[in-house]
């Protein structure tokens, strides 16, 4: 049985009208984080995106949400989201089961400076879930290793149950010319990583400034001293690129919510280079 | 001149970056160099400070214990310092050093570093000047972490 | 080509009216209401509130009668074409469930074909404001687009403005200048108004040319003007759109911002009867069975304490902060967004602030440093 197969094509459909995808597989990562494995019907546009993009997850009468991508972009028969239950509607869509339905739009915003990176070394800052929207890029600079030069991913988590995608960071840190450090805010006896802020893993990492490009994911303040830091330490501002969160409820530019400044988070971001973002990151309540 | 191995590491370790040839002499007439086994507990909470130490590589877990679990606060590695409280006087040891991962390290006597501090003070004044600035560090760290800027609040005060 | 010109009475305005039902427009007019004016249905000219007006000023609004044959000397009352073209609430989408699946029926918005017979400068400048938002950015929205595409608009020049009228800094008035299909010009000179009437589109020519009616005179157009001008020079409130960024920018952490958050109750007012606001929030319904969820838009305010929530919090949660983003985007970054402000300068914001918050007295006094000297 098929029933996205009834969803409109996608040339009819509204910008505000969900496909129809058949939920996969359900994975728990951490005490309340899970990845989702949907199947979008075969063909359609809405499995068609970059890295850094998100897409609307729909649960029909209880809500919409915003929900990065975090798998492979040359998958497209899957679209994978990782998704940490914290609210009504995260709930609601982690504790689905295989073959139910779940409601996407997109993709939508802006990516990661894939292109723009080729030939230079990619330093990924990544806080708490902020993981899951660089994942993607990840996949794409271990599918085009030859493009790039080296590869840091630099991961701060809360503790280290909360960490995600804890097997496949460990293989990450294995490949040559690769470097992934995690750290936490608060280690146990048994967690023998780094202890401390996601800056203090800047001292291990070995590349050109000049020649890194530096992509940033996590909560607003973490990725405002970290890209503070990362200046300080001779990264070009305009190769620092930062994802941003703000109530998204359209994700078209429609409903208004996410205005920071004179953008909208959903269409002129979610990814926005530091130099845009930089005159506006520190004021208070925009 | 610095002709020893001592003298070498002193040089090149981060802490000490600019500092000048003489005062780096100095230093290294108190350096001597250090290495701890993983697991071995380098001081311990409540310990009269002693020494203070240039980590050259390694991890050092600093942690607190409480009924029911320790947990880790920070951990500091190759190119950071580590005990910079003997240093100052009369502070104990705030925190528990334990080594993640076996350490090589340059100790110094806390109290003769203090002392030459005292001595002179053109030595005092760089060596009080990178202490700053590694405190600086981690009061900001402390800050971010008091935050818990990862957590379902996103660092709400309730 | 010069435009063609008519000279029109009131027997063709009924006309025009008769002319578009029978294109399949309703047709809607300015109507006195029980306390205000509202767009409501209009087939004829005579439901028009013929010598009625209304004094403004800031949480200040009556309805008055002066008497005399006016067909339009009418102010704006809180409601501006947005409500049809945006409409408050609309279902967008409706699903239905089947054990754990649902699927998506097909909900496409109703085309509807409406014509509005004396709309302001001001409101007129509002659509197309909408139209850089809803229609021509990076996406379109179905509904918006739905209702735009029936659009009939019959303008009427502004040559009296009210109290608390701003257009001729936003250029959008007194006289319109694009954006309709007709624009009427009542003269009051004669026993009976006259009508200099133009027309924006070839739909309105053709209407136009239908009616029978004579050519206007020659030099009606230039007395169009100079009313106009008249009009323009007589309004108290100025903003210096040109500015507005740099303003808004320096003022950040002015504590006039507090000030004002002191006077404003976050109430959303202003966002309401704002004909440019276009913010909106979503709802789920669900069935009680849980068989069908539909998913309604409603209109939202900037003025909300939810309006910013992301899981952790809202980003702005005091009122000087919801304040300083909406004055923000009206006068100022709305024209980095989608290059012209998001203010057409309708006065609604001021009439209709109970606290009577002047928008043009705060910018004033935020760029001088200083009260306005209103």
């Amino acid at each position: 049985m098929s029933l996205a197969l009834e969803t409109p094509a996608a040339a009819e459909r509204s910008v505000m009208e969900p496909v129809a995808a058949r939920l996969a597989s359900v994975a728990k990562e951490t005490h309340d984080t899970f990845t989702l494995n949907l199947e979008p019907p075969e063909g359609d546009p809405v499995a068609v995106f970059q890295p850094g993009q998100f897409s609307m997850l729909y649960v029909p009468g209880v809500g919409e949400l915003p929900i990065s991508i975090s798998g492979d972009p040359e998958r497209r028969e899957q679209l994978t989201y990782t998704i940490r239950s914290v609210g009504q509607v995260t709930y609601q869509l982690v504790t689905r089961r295989p073959g139910d339905t779940i409601g996407i739009r997109g993709p939508f915003g802006t990516a990661w400076p894939m292109k723009e990176s080729r030939g230079k070394s990619v330093l990924i800052v990544a806080g708490g879930i902020g993981l899951a929207p660089l994942r993607p890029a990840i996949y794409h600079i271990l599918r085009h290793r030859g493009d790039y030069n080296r590869l840091v991913v630099l991961y701060g988590g809360r503790s280290p149950r909360d960490l995600l995608y804890k097997k496949e960071f460990a293989a990450w840190g294995m490949l040559p010319d690769t470097q992934a450090l995690a750290t936490v805010d608060y280690g146990g006896v048994s967690w023998r990583g780094y202890v401390g802020v996601v800056t203090t893993l800047f001292r291990h990492v070995r590349m050109q400034p000049k020649e890194t490009v530096a992509m940033l994911c996590g909560p607003e303040i973490m990725m405002r001293y970290a890209s503070r830091e990362l200046e300080t330490r001779g990264i070009p501002p305009e190769q620092i690129h930062l994802s941003m969160e703000r109530n998204m409820k359209c994700a078209v530019g429609f409903c208004g919510h996410c205005q920071m400044g004179p953008y909208f988070v959903c269409k002129d971001g979610p990814v926005f280079p530091y130099t845009s973002m930089k005159p506006y990151m520190d004021l208070y309540e925009l | 001149m610095i002709p020893t191995a001592v003298g070498a590491a002193l040089k090149d370790h981060p802490f000490l970056e600019g500092v000048p040839e003489r005062l780096l002499d100095k230093l290294s007439q108190l350096a001597f160099e250090v290495t701890f086994e993983e697991d071995q507990i380098i001081f311990r909470e409540g310990d009269p400070s002693s020494f203070f130490y240039l980590i050259l590589s390694g991890l050092v877990a600093l942690e607190l214990a409480a009924p029911g679990r320790v947990v880790t606060i920070q951990t500091v590695g190759d190119g950071e310092e580590l005990g910079w409280s003997s240093l100052m006087s009369r502070v104990d040891k705030q925190f528990r050093a334990r080594c993640m991962k076996p350490v090589k390290a340059l100790a110094f006597d806390g109290a003769r570093v203090a002392a030459e501090c005292e001595e002179d003070h053109e030595f005092g004044y760089l060596i009080m000047r990178r202490i700053l600035v590694t405190v600086a560090e981690r009061l900001r760290s402390t800050r971010m972490q008091v935050l818990d800027v990862y957590s379902a609040r996103g660092g709400q005060i309730k | 080509m010069r435009k063609k010109q008519y000279r029109l009475e009131r027997t063709h305005l009924n006309s025009l009216l008769k002319l578009l039902r029978e294109e399949g427009y309703q047709t809607y007019g300015p109507v006195r209401g029980e306390l205000a004016m509202e767009w409501a249905p209009l087939t004829d000219v005579g439901e028009l509130p013929r010598g009625w007006t209304s004094a403004h000023g800031p949480a200040h609004y009556r309805l008055e009668n002066r008497g005399g044959e006016s067909l339009f000397g009418y102010r704006n009352g809180p409601e501006s074409l947005k409500k049809f073209l945006h409409p408050p609430r609309a279902r967008i989408m409706k699903a239905e469930r089947n054990g754990g699946a649902f699927r998506i029926l097909e909900d496409r918005p109703a085309a509807a074909k409406r014509a509005f017979l004396g709309v302001k400068p001001c409101d007129v400048a509002a659509v197309a404001a909408l139209d850089r938002v809803l229609l021509n950015d990076r996406y379109s929205d179905d509904i918006y687009q739905a209702n735009r595409a029936g659009l009939f608009l019959i303008a009427v020049h502004c040559t009296e403005c009210a109290e608390t009228c701003f257009c001729a800094s936003s250029k959008a008035g007194p006289q319109a200048k694009t954006g309709f299909d007709i624009a009427l010009h009542e003269r009051l000179d004669g026993a009976m108004p006259e009508y200099f009437a133009e027309c924006g589109t070839a739909a309105g020519a053709a209407l136009l040319e239908k009616t029978g009616a004579p050519p206007a005179p020659p030099e009606w157009a230039r007395e169009l003007a100079d009313a106009c001008a008249l009009a323009a020079g007589a309004q108290q409130r100025k903003v210096d759109f040109s500015s507005a960024a740099a303003v808004v920018e320096r003022n950040y952490d002015s504590p006039r911002w507090d000030d004002i958050a002191r006077r404003c109750m976050a109430c959303g007012n202003c966002t309401q009867a704002c004909p440019t606001c276009f913010c909106v929030n979503f709802e789920e319904h669900s069935s009680l069975d849980l068989q069908t969820a539909e998913r309604h838009r409603v209109w939202d305010s900037c003025f909300t304490q939810n309006f910013t929530y992301i899981h952790g919090g809202s980003v702005r949660l005091s009122t000087k902060s919801r304040y300083r983003h909406w004055l923000g985007h009206k006068l100022a970054r709305w024209q980095q967004q989608f290059g012209s402000p998001g203010c057409v300068g309708c006065g609604r914001c001021i009439t209709w602030c109970p606290a009577g918050i002047d928008i043009t007295a705060e910018f004033e006094w935020l760029k001088a440093g200083a009260p306005a000297a209103i």
